[in-house]
């Protein structure tokens, strides 16, 4: 049964993505088309990996209302990004090929989060509103700091960083898409595979463990994937913070399901519809450019103090 | 005197009182009993001013809590809400000083200071007077609140439940002190029990609601009685006597 | 006194410090660059600290819940869209108008979170911040949208994020209303201390409480407005500078008050010399400055707090 719907989700996508190749397509055609798909390429990237990685990361933090956006992990990337280019000099880092650099990044974010959130959820799992606090406010700090370590670069290593931070959908590079994607599939493949561990770290710690499994460990991994999947969306796009909790949310809606082997494929294909859609019908329906990630931050903040008002009647 | 004529209030669309009249006394301590939801402190808020009432009237030594200025009815009447659970960093001194804000509005004077130091004393806070509120334990924490409402120096004061997690020794203490405070006959004290025997050992008068409604009212030997208690709390109870005194067992 | 006598030192080293610092060197027109740009700057950045430390204190004893602060409430992004619109509508209309406009959408704003706050359990203190932020966040939406749509980020850029570089004589007075709201503030220190006791306890001591949370609420909303139109936004100081001076003196604000202000004030400005000074002579906005330090403080404050359990 939810399979099915995760098939029809799946379609409903194809049908959507043909729409938006295929809308109003004038001459040059090969050249719209380039364009377009390049485009379409990050929207998918970015919707699949951002709902993924936030199924994730509820999973880990046994709670529904957190994503990776609120607690800061894109700024935790983008100041990764900030301190490589610190470290290497602008030449340095921008000297670097392309593909080993996004690496490079994925990994250091890794460590990071892994570190920061491996120690954030270990020690507040009990207190869990205090835990998303802690959370938002870290990504104030990071935020902050990231920002001004810009600020003390040279004004050229700082052109670096922007170009870096301030990618859109509509100036995509189709090789870092390729790794992006590449990335991200590998991501999506591993977290498949151990979908029935998270099934059962999701019933908390305690019991996960009396259970027999290996907590900790699927902890860590489900960190590591994370912050693989945050790296694709943050670097193609920048945060958009609640996009995860829209779709995420929704996933469990549509699917009614707790499994993640079907939960993980429903909220990365719902991410990537609102995406393409929101894109499609502001850009070719309503004329506007870029307002799309305003507009999911709006509906994904309403969606989340409709959570917590209803968490309090039950 | 309280006195209080055809009182009605509602919450929303949801009766909490029903047309209640009755008058309580001056002095001594009268305790409010009754099964959680019965309206005790919702009636002591109207009483106190606080709530309006949907219909009827209240009258305080005569007066009408809700058409005198906040003032005058400070003067007359004292609330301390149920648990406090206030995680501030107040002094002791300085909270129980908030009680004569009725009286000085801002400008203490000598007997203003003298009153904090009475209740500083009737409470045994003289020691912690300079430590903050969120060091203290619940027991003391609850004392400091009542020392205030104690140093409003009303004719009246009425406690929502002070007895809530004090344990048996600090439960005992306080009830004791209120009943020698309330000796003198200058102030009367209306206070919610949840514990019957609490009220059957130290109040004067006793009135059991229920639903919304008083069920009895009266001197407390005459409203502890079986058949009262069963029909108040629709679980059966027996009393005994132990010492002179009665004492009340879920049976 | 001595604690007076040392916050005084303090205060005036960090005034010395900030009139010597800038990217122009002292010559023969020492005296006009002072007047000019240097007074009106370490001016402002006190002003504007201590505005935003007492409209703090008030809503943290409003809500009662001190992990509250005016911008965890909405309200400098509510008087960011009432700008917006005004500067839309009627842009031709004097400063007095757009500050007020800016200070009725702040209470507005309030309004609205207090609202919310209304249908939140009481026993989870941190939810009030929670359901601040992601209220200002959807309020903030709306505001990016509008000026988005009309071409006014660059207007909402220099209200988000506060700095000091732009104050100048003739540019900044304003904040001077700052201080005689800090003196009205100080005559109901009392009042504002009993309103956070809770309203039933704050009633019962004869205190007229939907008044005096109202004249609170309106001086928070006039300070938002204040600060944000002249110098822009400043995340945390009204969450540090309270919190900071409650852990050390408790929490009487008819003692504690001008320690506050003082306090808040002081944070701004050191936060606004460490922006000149760490890259000089390029500057990092004081509000960047302000978030890394008041961010590290929250951490502290929640993880450090005792005694907020009980709550």
């Amino acid at each position: 049964m939810a399979e099915r719907r995760v098939l029809w989700l799946g379609l409903a996508l194809l049908v959507l993505c043909g729409a938006f190749l295929a809308w109003q397509l004038r001459a040059p055609m090969g050249f719209i088309l380039g364009l377009r798909a390049a485009k379409l390429g990050a929207l998918v990237c970015v919707g699949a990996a951002t709902g993924a990685a936030t199924v994730l990361f509820q999973t880990v933090a046994g709670n529904r209302l957190l994503t990776p956006g609120l607690v800061g992990f894109d700024a935790l990337f983008v100041l990764m990004q900030t301190l490589l280019v610190l470290l290497l000099g602008g030449v340095g880092a921008a000297s670097l090929p392309a593909g080993p650099r996004f690496l490079m990044e994925v990994a250091a974010l890794g460590v990071a989060s892994v570190a920061l959130f491996g120690l954030l959820l270990r020690r507040d799992a009990r207190d869990i509103t205090r835990m998303i606090l802690t959370g938002i406010i870290l990504g104030v700090l990071l935020r902050g700091l990231s920002s001004m370590v810009q600020r003390l670069m040279d004004p050229s290593d700082f052109a670096v960083v922007q170009q870096a931070m301030f990618a859109s959908f509509g100036r995509v590079d189709p090789q870092q898409l390729a790794f992006s994607a590449v990335v991200l599939l590998a991501a999506m493949a591993v977290a498949l595979r151990m979908a029935p561990a998270l099934d059962v770290a999701g019933l908390g710690r305690d019991t996960a463990r009396g259970l027999g499994l290996n907590h900790d460990r699927v902890v860590m991994t489900a960190l590591l994937l994370m912050a693989a999947m945050v790296s694709v969306s943050t670097a193609l796009v920048g945060p958009i913070t609640f996009l995860g909790l829209l779709t995420a949310s929704l996933a469990r809606q549509v699917t009614g399901s707790h499994r993640h082997a079907v939960l993980l494929p429903a909220a990365a294909i719902l991410g990537a519809l609102i995406l393409v859609a929101g894109q499609f019908l502001f850009e070719r329906l309503l004329g506007s450019q870029s307002a799309l990630a305003v507009i999911v931050e709006f509906f994904g903040g309403l969606v989340f103090l409709f959570l917590v008002l209803k968490r309090r009647r039950r | 005197m309280i006195e209080i004529s055809s009182l009605s209030y509602h919450a929303g669309p949801t009766p909490i009182l029903h047309d209640i009249s009755t008058r309580i006394e001056c002095g001594g301590i009268t305790a409010l009993i009754g099964p959680n939801g019965a309206g005790k402190s919702t009636l002591l808020h109207c009483i106190s001013g606080l709530e309006k009432p949907s219909s009827g009237s209240v009258r305080i030594n005569g007066i009408d809590p809700f058409s005198v200025p906040h003032r005058q009815r400070a003067k007359t009447v004292a609330l301390l809400q149920q648990s406090p659970a206030l995680v501030s960093r107040l002094r002791v001194r300085e909270l129980v000083s908030f009680g004569r804000w009725p009286h000085h509005q801002g400008r203490p004077c000598r007997a203003d200071e003298e009153a904090v130091d009475r209740a500083l004393v009737a409470f045994a806070l003289t020691e912690l007077s300079d430590r903050t509120i969120d060091t203290l334990s619940g027991g003391q924490r609850q004392r400091a609140f009542i020392a205030m409402t104690y140093a409003q120096d009303t004719p009246w004061m009425l406690l929502d439940e002070p007895l809530n997690a004090l344990d048996p020794r600090h439960a005992r203490d306080l009830m004791a002190r209120l009943h020698g405070l309330s000796r003198d006959g200058a102030r009367s004290i209306v206070i919610v029990l949840h514990d019957i025997n609490a009220a059957a050992g130290w109040a004067d008068h006793i009135v059991a609601m229920k639903d919304g409604r008083i069920m009895a009212q009266d001197a407390s030997a005459s409203v502890l009685t079986e058949e009262t208690l069963r029909d108040v709390f629709d679980t059966p109870f027996e009393l005994l006597q132990h010492k002179g005194r009665p004492v009340v067992v879920a049976r | 006194m001595r604690l007076w006598t040392l916050t005084f030192a303090l205060l005036a080293a960090l005034i010395v410090t900030s009139l010597s610092l800038g990217a122009a060197s002292f010559g023969d027109d020492a005296g006009w660059l002072l007047m000019v740009s240097r007074i009106p700057r370490t001016a402002a950045a006190l002003l504007a600290g201590a505005g935003l430390a007492l409209a703090g204190v008030v809503v943290q004893q409003v809500v009662q819940n001190r992990l509250v602060e005016p911008s965890l409430t909405g309200a400098p992004e509510a008087s960011m869209l009432g700008l917006l619109l005004v500067t839309l509508i009627a842009p031709g209309m004097a400063v007095a108008g757009k500050m007020l406009i800016a200070a009725a959408a702040a209470l507005l704003g309030m309004a609205g979170y207090l609202a919310l706050a209304a249908r939140l359990p009481r026993e989870d203190p941190m939810l009030l911040p929670i359901v601040g932020i992601v209220y200002g966040g959807i309020v903030g939406a709306i505001c990016v949208y509008i000026a988005w749509a009309t071409d006014l980020m660059q207007f909402l850029g220099a209200w988000q994020l506060g700095e000091f570089s732009g104050v100048m004589i003739g540019r900044y007075e304003w904040l001077w209303a700052i201080a005689a709201l800090a003196g009205l503030l100080y005559v109901v220190a009392d009042r504002i201390t009993i309103l956070g006791l809770g309203e039933a306890q704050a009633r019962s001591l004869g205190l007229d409480y939907a008044q005096t949370r109202a004249l609170g609420l309106v001086v928070v909303s006039v300070i938002t407005a204040l600060v944000l139109v002249t110098v822009g936004a400043f995340p945390f100081v009204g969450l540090v500078a309270p919190n900071l001076i409650a852990r050390w003196r408790g929490d009487n604000l008819r003692v504690n008050l001008p320690l506050i202000a003082v306090g808040g004030g002081m944070l701004l400005l050191t936060a606004d010399i460490i922006g000149r000074a760490i890259r000089y002579p390029f500057e990092i906005p004081a509000a960047t400055v302000v978030a890394v330090f008041g961010a590290g403080v929250f951490l502290w404050l929640l993880h450090a707090a005792p005694g907020r359990r009980h709550g």
